[in-house]
């Protein structure tokens, strides 16, 4: 392989990876706290729609983000309560917020351009892929890793605080408590559906951003369902990465370049069939999940947060 | 989860895909006998798609326009292949359509089984090869405004690479490959064509991605057999040229998009629904080409040198006058073997079964 190939493997599995990032975090915190939020694919839909029917009309991406933000958040806001508040069975909620979700982003798609017609193919504002100094005259690395859109590095950033915040600080503790044994953690004086609430509506923020960059920064356009399936992903990459945020990177890497990695292998002209590379981070993500069901040892360590999908009310004995 | 939530979870989703069939079904209205004709479409992806499915609206549009008051349409849009089409097809007949035009291949069985239980009703099966005594097939001969647009790719590539975006390996694929190579071949003997499949009709996402790596490659012009823009949009930003397909894509994306192979259903649709007016609707197969209209080149982008489109002038009309097709030889296999020696051309049902490359195309046919 010579360097300039490996760099555009680089370049490609990074811009891939970080919309499927941005959806896996926010379903990490989500169900770490205990919530199981199956709507990721409807609202990385709507996601997508507003930052760009935003984006488009205010003339700023930034402005089109902080809507996909917003909008992801209120769609969460939702789930949590249904979740927490009604006491409602989340994996249908999940699901509902899903349907709805694709159909409401699908109606806008096709209303939400100028006078009322379709979004499809208008040019907007857009993320473009900036090269930052001197980091990206490293090579191959350089180029790679330091010549993206302002949305991929902003993932630099949150990934490591993310993964402080969830390990190294107290509020990170009361969460992981909330989700693990809500019980002891109300006993302790955490707000137990406060925080649930909290760590809900910032998954759906995030999960807004890695709508965001679908159409801001990897397509810069809308389409209709610009997502094809990849909220699904980011959920068995949950499993995949065990909870945990650094261990979810390889996940989204390997989900997000594996397509790039075969397309050009064709291109190039050689023949690995293609539904076999495809099948390869779904075997992984199987072989993880029955490895942490059957062995009890890994379960107990790298396991799904004990409270996950079950409603939390003080006087019931869990 | 314990076992007892899921089962819950499980109830509770069976209620929900029930309570969303219901709501589906719920348009039903009682009919008032009219004298209108009504026709309905089903889609597989939504008008506003700018390709497959916006060819098949402009042409309804143009049904309604021509027709008026003899005929009122419906559209249901986004209907899945599979099981979902059957119902989807079953609804628009209860809800009164005379006439009922579908148009993906993958909905020919459902298409068949509900037009066995409806004789009154007309059937219209696009792209497949089942009929029935009230079900008939249609589809286009794309392969030949392909090979024009071949010709004007062959000419203007300077790397004398060309990179293919296309869907799955089947034979309307294959032929369009096909079809686009020999017209590459035809004006640049030294030109290749690589093929990227990407397994799917529509992923804006996987098509931009399977254009790029084509560019990474070399290739300056992306020739494209998918439902979206996005191929077209991956070149346009890294400077290179474009092929679009389905629709006029440069009213999308801009003049690096040079023509598109485009469907013109609407003369089809008139024509049918005025058969089935008048009653003299028959059974039959429809494969039309540049002659009768219902396949076109989009106009040439400005980019087209005099001499190109002059060049693709004369081979439009030797193929309209039918003296001349894509698939008269000689033509050699992608191996260098003679396929079609001189003189000979393929019949339709060959075709219709096409499974092999042409000279000139890289890639592979085995999945």
């Amino acid at each position: 392989m010579t360097e300039a190939l490996i760099v555009s493997i680089l370049i490609i599995t990074i811009r891939a990876g970080t919309s499927l990032l941005y959806a896996t975090l926010g379903e990490i915190y989500t169900e770490r706290v205990g919530i199981l939020n199956l709507g990721v694919e409807g609202i990385m839909m709507m996601g997508a729609a507003t930052a760009f029917a935003v984006s488009y009309h205010s003339g700023s991406a930034w402005i089109g983000l902080l809507g996909a933000v917003l909008v992801g958040g209120l769609l969460a806001l939702i789930h949590a309560f249904l979740s927490n508040t009604m006491r409602a069975d989340q994996v249908v909620s999940g699901l509902a917020l899903t349907i709805f979700g694709t159909g409401l982003a699908s109606f806008m798609g096709q209303r939400l351009g100028p006078g009322g017609t379709t979004m499809v193919g208008l040019q907007g504002p857009k993320f473009v892929r900036t090269p930052l100094p001197l980091l990206s005259d490293i090579p191959i690395l350089g180029p790679s890793f330091f010549n993206q859109d302002v949305l991929t590095y902003g993932l630099y950033l949150l990934l490591p605080l993310l993964w402080f915040f969830l390990y190294r600080t107290q509020p990170g503790l009361h969460l992981r408590a909330v989700g693990e044994k809500p019980l002891a953690a109300d006993a302790m004086g955490v707000p137990v559906i406060r925080t649930r609430y909290i760590y809900t509506i910032f998954g759906g923020m995030l999960m807004g951003v890695a709508g965001a960059h679908l159409s801001l920064g990897y397509l810069q356009g809308w389409a209709d369902n610009i997502t094809g399936g990849r909220g699904w992903i980011a959920i068995a990459l949950v499993i995949f990465a065990t909870w945990d945020p650094l261990r979810a990177v390889i996940g989204a890497m390997l989900f997000g370049g594996i397509n790039a990695i075969q397309f050009r292998m064709q291109a190039a002209g050689t023949t690995i069939p293609a539904p076999f590379l495809n099948m390869m981070p779904y075997i992984f993500t199987i072989v993880v999940l029955v490895i942490i069901t059957w062995w009890e040892a890994i379960s107990k360590r790298l396991g799904a947060p004990a409270a996950l999908g079950l409603p939390y009310a003080r006087e019931e004995k869990h | 989860m314990t076992l007892k939530t899921l089962w819950k979870s499980a109830a509770l989703l069976m209620v929900l895909a029930l309570a969303i069939t219901a709501c589906g079904g719920g348009q039903a209205e009682v009919e008032e006998p009219s004298e209108e004709l009504k026709v309905a479409f089903i889609y597989i992806g939504q008008p506003g798609d700018l390709g497959w499915t916006y060819e098949h609206e402009r042409g309804r549009l143009m049904l309604e326009e021509e027709l008026g008051d003899q005929v009122e349409t419906v559209t249901v849009p986004d209907v899945p292949e599979g099981p979902d089409a059957e119902k989807a097809i079953r609804d628009v007949v209860n809800n009164g359509a005379d006439v009922v035009f579908t148009t993906s291949f993958g909905y020919m069985d459902p298409t068949l089984t509900v037009a066995e239980e409806n004789s009154d009703v007309i059937f219209e099966h696009c792209s497949g090869f089942k009929t029935a005594e009230n079900m008939s097939t249609y589809f286009g001969r794309i392969y030949q405004p392909r090979y024009l647009s071949g010709l004007v790719a062959g000419s203007m590539t300077e790397a004398n690479l060309i990179g293919y975006v296309a869907a799955f390996p089947i034979p309307e694929v294959v032929r369009g490959i096909n079809a686009f190579t020999l017209g590459v071949r035809e004006v640049n003997p030294d030109a290749e064509v690589r093929v990227v499949w990407t397994n799917t009709w529509y992923d804006p996402v996987k098509e931009r991605e399977a254009a790029e790596a084509l560019l990474d490659e070399g290739a300056d012009i992306i020739a494209q057999h998918q439902d979206t823009t996005e191929p077209q949009k991956a070149a346009q930003e890294r400077g290179a040229l474009s092929i679009g397909y389905d629709s006029d894509m440069a009213q999308f994306v801009g003049d690096t998009v040079l023509t598109s192979p485009i469907w013109n259903w609407g003369t089809y649709y008139v024509d049918t629904v005025g058969k089935v007016i008048d009653g003299s609707w028959e059974t039959h197969q429809f494969w039309g080409g540049l002659a009768d209209g219902v396949v076109e080149l989009a106009e040439l982008s400005p980019r087209v040198p005099a001499d190109v489109a002059s060049k693709v002038e004369s081979e439009h009309t030797r193929i309209v006058s039918g003296e001349w097709d894509v698939f008269c030889g000689p033509i050699n296999a992608q191996d260098g073997s003679v396929k079609i020696a001189d003189g000979e051309c393929m019949s339709d049902g060959d075709m219709l079964s096409m499974d092999w490359f042409v000279e000139g195309v890289v890639g592979t046919l085995e999945e």
